[in-house]
């Protein structure tokens, strides 16, 4: 059994490959930091004795090159049964605003790239008629806010994405699962003051395996944001307009 | 390549007292970390792990703190000769919790296993087993260290020993600390063969120490509130690693009992008040305490976690002392007859310390800045009553520098640099070493400022 981890350095993506390698899970680290993927899999093995092993991986490689990564974990480590896409980036909205090239490489990490590496992942997973695809998506996605436009988009067209996917493997036997994230205590909200709880990557990864493993479809994490978010969209545009969200 | 999330953060030490604002970064990375620190535009910088300190080494208020507790990779392990290398964000526990179940221990361990490996080294932290263990710094065969000059540099006994030397106990003030490589300890079993002897003075106390050198490790509890003939009484703790057979008999004992009597007396965030803790209920404490324990010798096989870490089951028990905080103070003293005074001092005070821990180091003398050396540390928890104990404890540096004593800098928040200086004969040796590799003086902690332990 093999899971495979995109934007593994990040720390949800560590407290998952964590919670799957205690579960006995060979391990595929793919990221761009090469070298801190390769540290990643060493602590994986020296702390649950299992296979691991690091990948670099870049979200914004052409479709061949994610394909040529999806082999390259299997042959190295078996048949990938779980993938995770992990990696996202904020970008600064201002930033976007003044330079599309900026906003672009945001629609692309969080959107474009997700989407090529899932698709690789898929027609192997297809190919065999079992698997499950972890897309971590965010509750930025569900509105869209003068703050975040770029990333909410790109994260948005994520969840849609997702949702798609979903129902085309259904009938192929492969699970597909969006996770909406709420506040998780990571570099994106280290800066962040905020009222609303931040909760640890190793709840959210707990949580993300537990979902995995009953074969959820789709859900908030933290569970609370659920409500959160069912107010912030039902608030009519012509209101929401002038709170400054 | 993205750039770091600074962000200014309230930041104290174990004791809460001070609480600085610190412009903070968290890096997740190796290449993280040395972004963050490559960002510094020439402010001050300091590595902070889990602020298990009690006082202000960890903290930096005009500066940059690069908070460690996410570098937390294991990075190689041979199984048979017990060699480990960690980053220093990994704490004492986590080894532990992973190395335990193969036959492996951390060789030296603090009261808390809430301490990072890079903190263990910054302080040279002693454990129970002193006597035979020396300090956790004794068990390092190499480091990675950030320097200054934003350079890594791997440091060991035999490559740039000058560096190895001045890391070790050196308050975080060479550089950051990004990995170690440790030598684990062989053990049968976690579990720990350990006498309890109830002792009814401070005579008594030596007796017993000196009757202990088989044990490995070793600690006491005493009663500093009582004064005159009963002044120094308390229970002595000794234990050595149980075998895999008498871990098998592992049991509910005294030890746990007085633990469970700590921990309920400690948790303590309902009581947020200044209330809790006051002379009455800290002598109501130490009477139940101490009389908790039977007279007379105990044997009793228990767990790793009441022997080496009774506190840590209370989660945040620092909060018990409210919002002033609390300051500890631990010092060494060379002379027997100096503890007589220092009691004296505490118990004619009227300031009780909660907490009292007092053992007999070994022999050795680490050097640099680093704490331990032959002779009886004491270690008194206070809750912050201000002004008068601030005096007092001057009163009591007095004491210790007179026979040629210190006290524990990782523990410290109040020294006066003229103070620390004739408790510390070595630390210009220290400072040589330091400037030679940090001469502008990046690395600094509010502590190296109050003790001029640094430039600028």
């Amino acid at each position: 059994m093999t899971v495979l981890i995109l934007g593994a350095t990040s720390p949800i993506a560590q407290a998952v490959a964590d919670v799957y390698a205690a579960a006995g899970l060979s391990v595929a680290l793919a990221a761009r930091d090469v070298e801190e993927a390769a540290r990643a899999a060493s602590d994986l093995r020296i702390r649950y004795g299992v296979e691991a092993q690091g990948f670099g991986f870049d979200a914004c490689d052409a479709f061949e090159r994610h394909a040529t990564l999806v082999s390259e974990v299997e042959e190295a480590l078996g048949p990938i049964d779980v993938a995770l896409v992990a990696f996202g980036f904020m970008g600064d909205q201002q930033a976007s605003e003044d330079d599309f090239e900026k906003a672009r490489r945001v629609i692309e990490i969080n959107y474009t790239g997700a989407v090529s590496v899932c698709e690789a992942v898929a027609r192997v997973m297809v190919s065999r008629g079992a698997g499950s695809i972890i897309g971590l998506s965010s509750v930025a996605g569900e509105r869209g806010r003068a703050s975040n436009y770029f990333y909410g988009s790109a994260k948005g067209a994520l969840t849609l994405y997702l949702q798609g996917l979903r129902n085309r493997l259904a009938s192929k036997n492969v699970h597909v699962m969006t996770v909406k994230l709420g506040f998780i205590d990571t570099p994106m909200t280290f800066e962040l003051e905020t009222g609303i709880p931040v909760a640890s990557p190793k709840k959210a990864a707990a949580a993300i395996f537990q979902a995995q493993g009953r074969g959820v479809e789709t859900f908030y994490y933290p569970r609370f944001w659920g409500g959160i978010m069912g107010v912030i969209k039902s608030i009519p545009e012509k209101v929401f307009k002038r709170l400054s969200l | 390549m993205t750039t770091t999330s600074w962000a200014s953060k309230p930041l104290a030490g174990w004791g809460r007292y001070p609480i600085v604002e610190a412009l903070c970064a968290r890096p997740e990375s190796q290449s993280q970390t040395l972004n963050a620190f490559n960002e510094r535009e020439g402010d001050a910088v300091l590595a902070h792990g889990f602020g298990r300190s009690y006082g202000d080494a960890a903290l930096l208020s005009q500066g940059r703190v690069v908070l460690t507790r996410r570098l937390k990779k294991m990075l190689a392990f041979d199984e048979t000769s017990g060699v480990l290398r960690v980053e220093a964000g990994v704490t004492i526990g986590e080894l532990i919790e992973v190395f335990l179940p193969r036959g492996w221990f951390v060789p030296v361990v603090p009261g808390t296993q809430f301490v990072s490996v890079g903190g263990a080294i910054g302080c040279n932290i002693h454990g129970k087993n002193h006597g035979h263990a020396g300090c956790f710094g004794d068990h390092v065969l190499s480091m990675e260290v950030l320097l200054a000059s934003g350079e890594v540099v791997r440091c060991s006994r035999a490559q740039h020993d000058d560096l190895f030397w001045a890391t070790i106990g050196g308050m975080g003030l060479t550089g950051i600390i990004l990995s170690a490589e440790i030598q684990l300890q062989a053990v049968e079993s976690g579990a720990i063969e350990m006498e309890s002897i109830r002792f009814n003075n401070l005579d008594e106390f030596f007796q017993i120490s000196e009757e202990s050198t088989d044990y490995f490790h070793t600690v006491s509890w005493i009663d500093c509130v009582k004064g005159g003939s009963q002044m120094g009484r308390g229970i002595f703790m000794r234990g050595r690693h149980a075998s895999a057979e008498q871990a098998a008999t592992l049991s509910e004992g005294p030890l746990e009992r007085v633990v469970e009597l700590v921990q309920r007396a400690l948790d303590g965030r309902a009581f947020e008040s200044n209330l809790l803790l006051n002379r009455a209920t800290i002598r109501l404490f130490n009477e139940a305490y101490y009389h908790k324990h039977p007279a007379g010798e105990l044997h009793s096989v228990v767990g790793y976690e009441p022997f080496f870490f009774p506190l840590d089951a209370v989660e945040n028990w620092n909060y018990v002392y409210g919002k002033r905080g609390f300051l500890q103070y631990q010092m060494v003293v060379p002379e027997r007859e100096a503890v007589r005074d220092i009691l004296k001092v505490i118990s004619e005070s009227k300031m009780a310390s909660f907490l009292a821990v007092i053992k007999e180091f070994g022999d050795q003398d680490h050097g640099g800045l680093s704490f331990p050396c032959g002779g009886t540390t004491l270690a008194l928890d206070f809750p912050n009553f201000g002004e008068p104990l601030l005096a007092m404890m001057e009163r009591l540096d007095a004491l210790v520098a007179e026979v040629g004593g210190r006290i524990y800098l990782g523990k410290d928040a109040r020294l006066s640099a003229e103070m620390f200086r004739r408790m510390y004969p070595t630390w210009e040796a220290w400072r040589e070493v330091r400037d030679r590799w940090d001469p502008q003086g990046v690395f600094q902690s509010d502590l190296s400022r109050r003790l001029g332990l640094t430039p600028g």
